[in-house]
């Protein structure tokens, strides 16, 4: 079988999705482009070089709408003869370009690609493309729908993590996103936002909050009890699927929940021929892949079983993985990650996470496979897992090893 | 027959009159609908006709659809209701369009509907396709469309109509709840357009007025009110109504997911395909086997039995005078009720303050209704004229029929007895109260056993709409009849049984609560339990109603089991009884001492589980499965009707199933625990006991009788319904 390798691999900055956010001005198309410019200066990819470029996207509306990618790819300096594939699985849109990249290159059907993902939540809103799932009679009444904070907070109520608990977890996470940018761990990664001029709009992660303490995210008010316990009541909903719960523990709130920004990465993935025949080094071998679908309801403990589906596949254990990234969409979908396998603290999320730096939802796949890619480097440490919960009650995940 | 008929004027109008002769109230069949459809033709063809005017012959419009025609649609399968029902969208549908042309909308001719009275469900269907609705200033009359209640939805467009009408948030308390409205607030609420003194001649008037008329649905650039689900609005009101109907019916009952559905896919196309969208879910819950048995049991069965279905020959027994023997809770509700129905009452006490208070209690009452609105003083003066409260036997002296409601004890009652006989003519009725007491035992107190009857209420008295007839050995015709004319009187419904232990409510519902308490006991989590009941269907859950019924009472009954039944006790009652007394020893009684499985605020709200259970019965890990859970909460109580039955208890399968959803709100999509056992079939009954009496134990062994039908292939209506019954 043929190998897929990680050659490059690049992200934005996080704006904050909002309308004063630093990426509310630029397009979807733009802020794409130049994430798929710089793959292509940074390994000279001239022609017919990939075979596509696959990019994942949650919400395809109004300007991510239309097949995003391949309007991208036209925006970018990439020829023209190179299509484009926009996909969704929701927040692991991202991972699963570049699964699906990675699994082509295995099967023979292309020797590279460019995958990742946008999201620029200030421009088109979560939700703007509709969702049967949530509206439709004939599947949110049998599902049990409720929205993904109902979800993080039945987690929270199952599994016994407390407000505590996902305070301290989001401090955390805050405190290692400073530490990362002040040491220049992104450094490699980081494309600058430009203008048409060339003049920079945006260069950090304007999200992070370094001053967050416990006192502080102590006075938030919890995001979701209203909707749950009064209108409309999804708490009902929730109880119809597990009786045994008397009342859900609200504890999520903006501050130990992921942010909402703009923000798109990209990585480029290709066989060992297609390095070498362009003088490329491989950074890392995508080792496996994985994608599950879970009771709905809870809808994100996705990360347990993908996780536990990609090491029985691939024969690993959990002790084999060095470092790992888990998409920190709520507090609890991750530290239920850490309860169910007993993960090391130190080997999780080291350079914080979307609670401190915010979550592109179709952007985050790729963004955290990248992260985990520089950070095995800087610590030159060997295997690396990443993995995401899935709205609807899905997860996915990725193993890379370096070589 | 002729339901409808035409009158063309010379002022160019044509009235067409809904009068179904013979009926107090016009009910829709397909024949009349046929007529209508007719007329209409005719009407619109007919060049001297200028517009059209749809009313009533009655002092009410209708009553709906004859849900009989809908139970005869039904065996031609879901081809057969669906076709029939596109019949009557097509009739309401050539109302709503009235020769319009389908580009333009130009042509045609004003439909007006003149309602003269209550209108409900197809009543108020048709008026809704009519161009406008005029309805007689009577603040007495009923606008609305119960369906839901009875396990379906409105069907003949109303839901589709309202829905684009209103918009989905403001017609949901119509579709959903069954919200019935005076003139006023439907005209407020926008469902009827004027409220008049005289509904035809405005209805004319406006007909003749060169009025535009086309339906705003079927105008260019129409847009529901609200938005539709994929407008941003529209999404969240339809996530919100998804959650609220989920949660508020805990997912048990198909009809209101049946409507949403057609309400969410209706309101994504075209007016014309809404109406067969709705046609096609409207089917499918009439093909589901819950509607037919709520249909059957809460209207066509509750019905029949309210009309005397098991009333012996014997002449008009209905009472004139009734002594009501203590003025306690119960005492004071029967009072209530009574005088409310034109009786003159007797409420007697020991005491005269008591007696007082008794009738204090219907002063209270009416006094509430007079601020509600519900009620006038000049009728409460009649109503409470009515009660005299007193301690005086001699008032008894003309009464026709008695009610002891007096302490729950035999020695006590029997004094009463005998003590009212001594006053009373020799033809009265003896009728007593007692929730817990054999009849035929009270019954040796009275000279004349035969003249003795029970007559069971529920509390509190003026809420609950059923009232349990229990005959002892000795009771006779006359008793019964007069027991149950007395029913009918206060607009009750009547169920008649044999005299055994707890009769039949109390007997089914007692081993529900044991059956949650035991749960408890065996580490299941109380949220589990009580959770598990509402969505079987249940208003309450079994640790809740312990609680509001109160811990002593369950105490009291299992130490009078335990006595009457001696060793006969069963064993597996242990472990109930020992959380049951430990409660008790707690002080924690329930509702009344702000303490029992739950906690209670100082108002008296629940607030929680008590943590203190879950110390004492540690929960298991991992829980049951919710079907495990609801099995036994639901084979607990249908057993328990089965045995009554068996045992002759029980004489109707009707008052089994009717008497259950009235007396203890069983699971009312079900039908009642007898066309529960039919949906499910007799043969998946069987199974399901032999595995819970191997799992939890005898207390489920399966009944001779289940067994024997479920080797015959038979059901519980096949067998002892009515039709089989008359065949026998």
């Amino acid at each position: 079988m043929t190998e897929a390798y990680i050659y490059d691999a690049v992200r934005s900055p996080r704006g904050k999705g909002r309308p004063d956010g630093s990426l509310h001005e630029v397009t979807a198309v733009t802020l794409g482009k130049q994430m798929l410019n710089a793959i292509k200066e940074r390994n000279a990819l001239e022609g017919h070089a990939v075979e596509d470029v696959i990019w994942g996207n949650a919400t395809q509306a109004m300007e991510q709408g239309g097949c995003l990618a391949r309007t991208t790819v036209l925006a970018s300096d990439l020829d023209q003869s190179i299509p484009g594939l926009s996909i969704n699985r929701f927040c692991a849109s991202g991972m699963e370009a570049v699964n699906l990249a990675a699994n082509q290159i295995r099967g023979g059907a292309g020797e590279a690609y460019i995958a990742g993902g946008i999201e620029m939540m200030s421009r088109v809103p979560m939700g703007s493309d509709g969702a049967a799932v949530a509206v439709d009679p004939t599947v949110a009444l049998d599902d049990y729908f409720v929205p993904q904070g109902i979800s993080a907070d039945i987690i929270a109520t199952q599994y016994g993590i407390s407000r505590d608990d996902a305070d301290a977890f989001a401090v955390r996470s805050q405190q290692r996103a400073k530490k990362a940018w002040d040491e220049g761990r992104f450094g490699k990664s980081i494309v600058t936002v430009r203008d048409v001029n060339g003049l920079p709009i945006l260069a950090y992660d304007e999200f992070i909050r370094p001053g967050t303490d416990m006192q502080g995210l102590g006075a938030l008010k919890p995001s979701f009890k209203d909707m749950g316990e009064t209108m409309p009541g999804f708490d009902k909903v929730a109880k119809l699927k597990y009786p045994h719960m008397e009342r859900i523990n609200h504890i999520h709130h903006a501050g130990n929940s992921s942010g909402i920004v703009d923000g798109s990465a990209a990585v480029l993935i290709g066989s060992k021929e297609f390095g070498e025949a362009r003088g490329l080094k491989p950074r890392a071998r995508i080792r496996a892949t994985a994608k599950i679908g879970t009771d709905p309801t809870i809808m994100l403990t996705g990360p347990v079983p993908v996780t536990e589906k990609i090491l029985r596949e691939t024969g690993m254990s959990i002790g084999d993985i060095d470092l790992f990234e888990v998409n920190e969409a709520f507090s609890s979908v991750v530290l239920r990650f850490v309860q169910a396998f007993d993960v090391d603290m130190d080997k999780l999320n080291v350079n914080g996470g979307a609670i401190a730096m915010g979550h592109p939802l179709g952007a985050s796949g790729a963004i955290i496979i990248g992260t985990l890619l520089d950070e095995l480097e800087r610590s030159d440490k060997e295997v690396g897992l990443a993995t995401l919960c899935v709205a609807s009650g899905m997860g996915a995940a990725t193993i890379i090893e370096r070589v | 027959m002729t339901d409808f008929t035409m009158e063309k004027g010379a002022d160019g109008v044509a009235v067409i009159t809904w009068d179904l002769p013979g009926k107090s109230m016009n009910v829709l069949t397909m024949d009349g609908a046929q007529e209508l459809s007719d007329l209409v033709d005719d009407a619109l063809a007919d060049e001297a006709v200028k517009g059209i005017v749809i009313t009533s012959g009655k002092e009410t419009m209708a009553g709906g659809m004859d849900l009989n025609v809908l139970a005869g649609m039904k065996t031609g399968g879901a081809e057969a209701v669906f076709e029939g029902v596109m019949t009557l969208h097509q009739l309401l549908r050539k109302i709503e369009r009235a020769g319009m042309e389908p580009k333009t909308n130009k042509g045609g001719k004003p439909i007006a509907a003149a309602v003269p009275g209550t209108a409900m469900g197809i009543g108020l269907e048709l008026p809704l396709a009519c161009h406008r609705i005029f309805v007689a200033d009577n603040p007495k009359a009923k606008l609305g469309l119960p369906e839901i209640q009875v396990g379906i939805f409105p069907g003949a467009g109303g839901t589709t109509r309202l829905v684009r009408k209103l918009g989905v948030m403001m017609a949901a308390p119509y579709l959903l709840q069954a919200k019935m409205s005076d003139p006023k607030a439907a005209q407020k609420a926008g469902i009827v357009d004027e409220v008049v003194a005289d509904p035809v001649a405005a209805a004319k008037e406006w007909v003749l007025s060169e009025p535009k008329f086309v339906k705003p649905w079927d105008e260019k650039g129409y847009k529901l009110p609200g938005g539709a689900p994929y407008h941003p609005a529209g999404f969240q009101t339809f996530v919100g109504a998804n959650a609220m109907i989920n949660g508020e019916t805990w997912g048990a009952f198909p009809a209101p997911k049946a409507l949403l559905s057609a309400v969410y896919e209706g309101v994504q196309v075209p007016f014309d395909t809404a109406l067969k969208i709705e046609a096609r879910w409207f089917t499918s819950v009439i093909m589901n086997p819950s509607s037919s048995a709520m249909i059957r049991s809460l209207f066509l069965n509750k019905e029949a039995l309210e009309k005397g279905a098991n009333r012996p020959e014997a002449p008009d027994q209905r009472v004139k005078k009734l002594g009501v023997m203590g003025a306690g809770m119960m005492g004071a509700g029967i009072a209530l009720v009574s005088a409310q129905a034109g009786i003159e009452v007797v409420l007697i006490d020991q005491k005269q303050e008591a007696a007082d208070k008794g009738r204090a209690y219907t002063e209270a009452f009416l006094d509430k209704g007079i601020k509600r609105g519900k009620t006038t003083p000049e009728k409460k003066a009649e109503i409470l004229g009515r009660i005299t409260a007193t301690t005086d036997y001699d008032t008894l002296k003309d009464a026709d029929l008695i009610i002891e409601a007096v302490f729950e004890d035999v020695g006590v009652k029997a004094e009463v007895t005998k003590n009212v006989e001594a006053v009373i003519p020799a033809d009265c009725i003896f009728a007593s109260n007692t929730s817990t007491l054999p009849i035929t035992a009270l019954a040796k107190a009275s000279a004349r056993p035969e003249q003795f009857i029970g007559i069971h209420f529920f509390s509190p008295v003026e809420k609950m709409l059923l009232v349990e007839i229990i005959k002892g050995k000795e009771t006779g015709d006359r008793a019964v009849a007069k027991a149950l004319d007395y029913v009918r009187q206060i607009r009750k419904t009547p169920i008649v049984v044999n005299d055994a232990r707890f009769f039949y409510a109390n007997r089914c519902i007692i081993p529900y609560l044991n059956e949650g308490a035991r749960m408890v006991t065996e580490g299941v989590a109380p949220a589990m339990v009580d959770n598990c009941a509402r969505m079987l269907g249940m208003p309450v859950g079994p640790l809740q109603l312990i609680d509001e019924t109160s811990i002593d009472l369950a105490v009291k009954i299992a130490k009078a089991t335990k006595a009457a039944m001696g060793d006969a006790y069963p064993t597996d009652a242990k472990a109930t009884d020992e959380l049951m007394f430990w409660l008790h020893d707690e002080g924690r009684l329930g509702r009344k001492s702000n303490a029992g499985f739950y906690e209670y605020d100082e108002k008296g709200k629940r607030t929680g589980l008590w943590p203190g259970l879950e110390a004492k019965y540690p929960h298991q890990d991992p829980q049951p499965e919710i079907d495990e859970v609801q099995n036994r909460l639901m084979f607990a109580q249908v057993l328990e009707a089965v045995r009554a039955l068996e045992e002759g208890v029980l004489e109707d399968i009707r008052e089994g199933d009717v008497g259950a959803i009235l007396g203890w709100g069983f699971a009312p999509w079900s039908g009642g625990p007898f066309s529960w056992l039919d949906i499910i079939g007799a043969e998946e009954a069987v199974k399901r006991c032999e595995h819970l009496t191997e799992t939890y134990g005898e207390r489920f062994a399966t009944p001779k009788l289940l067994r024997e039908m479920a080797e015959k292939g038979e059901t519980f209506y096949g067998r002892f319904g009515p039709e089989a019954a008359k065949a026998a």
